[in-house]
């Protein structure tokens, strides 16, 4: 089996679920942040019975070709809106039966941001037993890139001829609005807080959602090997913050940036995406600390955004 | 048994219920749903049941509903839903992909207009729309034949040789809203007729997809199995007729339901409600001593073409309604059943009761009229409803 013993300096366990939950022989590409979320996500599924449900997305194209399935687990593909109503479906049923399933959804940012939402919402509004995971690569990555409400302010796509000028839907803050028990965003740069997040959604009840920056070498024109040190210079720059919000009331901040412009005009200068648009961290640092200000805020912690050399 | 007075919305619930209840030994049941005139009554019947081991999803879209049956079915529960119109056509989508997934959903929609602009009377167009992508289809004339079919329907989509979604279809308010006498069976007699559900492919513990991607070979080779299937229905439900005979005491419809067709030299060929009005015209008219006789398709998925051809020998005109029209074509049901005539017979199409017009008697002894002379058959006629 050619699965990465070591996640992060994380081992792989006796503990661990001994089946991967996707497959090798998947046709992800290179450096694809899907593939480092299953593998961490089979760290932390251990035993517990898993179906999943997946929309139109790179990840239905991960499933492979019939009759063969790459995920290691039963596993729905839905039509592109479909995902969390579908999960209702299997989770009410699997209630009804005395089954302890854990149906997760894993989408795309423009089946999550865009096409899905009404569908994401009212089943968030129902509080249906599903754990949804937004894995985010800023795409539409399936249909070779095109912008989506999740597409970063200052990224170039394939159907923008200059910067996206609108900012990033915050989804976090209207997931919060939803008063679900459990709203976060995971960084895959840190195995840690990504293994730890997906325990605790896969052990609470009611409905949750996890939001992944998924590292996307082909849509972001970046190195496939420079995925996580992407995601941990997004993260450090401050402009992927790593919280948690419990029951939409309680914010928590889990990684303190450094809120460094040296992280951000790297994390900018490795994707031609942002390149192509001469964006600098200049340009987005407004948006980043206000956005701070607002965490700090519902964090409860009176913490400057930036520090103040 | 006991006789219910019951609009149809509220009978197709009632056969839900019923149908969902008898599955409380199996994996239960589980329906999506969403309103929209004329269904609306239906869909709040059903949320107001009681059914033990089952749970009405109250969603935010027809699309979301039908996602909600495609989980609950894919996860091996009967499931059912009701719509019509612009909600049939907002949930399309994932009306087909439940046919493709093979999951055996069974829905009853209210035929309506679909707009803008907004009409919410009867048309079968909306119905139509997805006659051609793997969902069994019917049309009823009645209260009791619509409850009747909706309970038959769970047995057809969910017997292993058919598998798939099924609509039984009842035009607007004519018939939604109509309250009528409904012989209702026990609890234990549904049981009886309804074994629990058993969706084969369900998602289990084996780690396989479903709904993953089929390369050109696959997508031929599940179209074929699905076409096969489809066709083999007609065979299944000839068999469900007489069980469901065995059981209630009863005749089920059937797929064709010809009215003094033997000897009839000029027929009357038309689906749902306007079926029964037809009839009334062949009583009226076989009183002057015209041959006279109907015949209402109600299975339209699979098209029972053998049967229609049967009764279509030898007759000289056939006066093809249709309450839809196929823009740049003509009558849907007069293009599916014209070319099952002889060579000599004269099928005009003719549309009437567009967008809820109501079709009389007198409407049908006009298009007779204008029948009788024609040599041949001309373009689709318009009738308007006065
Ligand atoms: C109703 C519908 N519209 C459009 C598509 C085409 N489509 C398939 S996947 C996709 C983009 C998916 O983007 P995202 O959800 O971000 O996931 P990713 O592909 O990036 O993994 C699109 C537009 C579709 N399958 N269905």
């Amino acid at each position: 089996m050619m699965n990465e013993p070591v996640l992060g300096g994380m081992a792989q366990t006796t503990l661990d679920r001994p089946d991967p939950l996707l497959r090798m022989g998947n046709t992800n590409c290179g450096g694809c942040g899907l593939s480092s979320l299953m593998q961490m996500m089979r760290h932390a599924v251990a035993d517990q019975r898993v179906h999943l449900v997946v929309p139109a997305c790179c990840a239905a194209v991960s499933a492979g070709i019939y009759p063969q399935s790459t995920y290691g687990v039963p596993t729905l593909l839905t039509t592109f809106a479909s995902a969390a109503a579908a999960a209702s479906g299997i989770a009410t049923v699997a209630r009804m039966n005395g089954e302890d399933t854990r149906v997760i959804c894993l989408a795309g940012d423009g089946g999550t941001y865009d096409i899905g939402f009404a569908t994401l919402s009212a089943a968030a509004d129902r509080n249906e037993d599903v754990l949804y995971i937004c894995y985010d690569n800023e795409i539409y990555g399936n249909t070779g890139g095109q912008r989506s409400s999740a597409t970063p302010a200052g990224a170039v796509t394939s159907n923008l001829s200059s910067a996206k000028p609108e900012e990033k839907k915050d989804i976090l803050a209207i997931m919060a609005a939803h008063r679900v028990p459990y709203v976060a965003s995971v960084s895959l740069a840190h195995a840690e807080d990504t293994v730890r997040k997906l325990r605790r959604a896969l052990d609470l009840k009611g409905f949750r959602f996890l939001h992944v920056l998924s590292p996307c070498p082909t849509g972001w024109k970046s190195e496939p090997a420079m995925g996580m040190e992407l995601v941990r210079l997004a993260v450090r720059s401050g402009l992927y913050p790593v919280i948690e919000i419990f029951d939409g009331k309680r914010y928590v901040v889990n990684i303190e940036p450094d809120f460094s412009d040296e992280a951000l005009d790297m994390y900018l200068s490795l994707q031609l995406r942002f390149q192509k648009s001469g964006i600098s961290a200049a340009g987005l640092r407004p948006a980043i600390d206000r956005h701070w200000q607002e965490l700090r805020a519902l964090s409860g912690r009176i913490v400057p955004a930036r520090r103040v050399a | 048994m006991s006789l219910k007075l019951l609009s149809a919305n509220h009978g197709a619930g009632l056969a839900a219920t019923l149908a969902g209840r008898a599955n409380r030994t199996g994996r239960g049941f589980c329906s999506g749903v969403y309103p929209i005139t004329p269904s609306t009554e239906c869909m709040e019947y059903l949320c107001l049941q009681e059914i033990e081991k089952g749970r009405v999803v109250k969603v935010e879209s027809e699309h979301s509903a039908m996602a909600v049956c495609i989980g609950a079915a894919a996860a091996g529960a009967r499931s059912f839903t009701t719509t019509s119109s612009n909600g049939l056509a907002y949930m399309a989508e994932n009306c087909i992909a439940a046919a493709y997934l093979r999951l055996p959903v069974v829905m009853a929609v209210a035929n309506r207009t679909i707009g803008p602009p907004w009409n919410i009377w009867a048309d079968h167009g909306d119905a139509l729309m997805l006659r051609d992508h793997g969902l069994i289809q019917f049309y009823c004339a009645d209260n009791q034949e619509l409850f009747d079919t909706v309970l038959a329907a769970f047995r057809l989509a969910e017997d292993p040789a058919v598998m798939m979604p099924a609509m039984v279809c009842m035009e607007g308010f004519i018939l939604s809203h109509t309250v009528a006498q409904i012989d209702v069976p026990d609890q234990a007699l549904v049981d009886a007729f309804l074994p629990t559900t058993t969706v084969p492919h369900r998602l289990g513990e084996a780690p396989h997809a479903l709904g993953q991607i089929d390369l050109p070979h696959q997508t031929e080779m599940h179209r074929h199995q699905h076409l096969s299937a489809m066709n083999g229905a007609a065979r299944v439900y000839a068999g469900i007729q007489d069980e469901f005979e065995h059981i209630f005491g009863r005749r089920l419809g059937d797929a064709v339901v010809p009215y003094r067709a033997d000897d009839a030299e000029t027929l009357i060929v038309s689906m749902g409600t306007i079926g029964a009005t037809a009839e009334r015209v062949v009583d009226q008219l076989r009183a002057q001593g015209q041959k006279v006789g109907a015949l209402r398709v109600r299975l339209f998925r699979p098209l029972p073409s053998e049967a229609i051809r049967a009764w279509f020998a030898g007759k000289q005109r056939i006066a093809v309604i249709d309450r839809d029209v196929s823009l740049g074509f003509g009558g849907v049901l007069w293009g599916e059943v014209n070319s099952l005539a002889d060579p000599g017979t004269v099928v005009q199409s003719y549309l009437a009761g567009l967008g809820g017009g109501d079709v009389r008697p007198e409407h049908i002894v006009n298009m007779l009229a204008d029948l009788q002379p024609r040599k041949n058959a001309g373009h689709p006629a318009m009738m308007e409803a006065a």
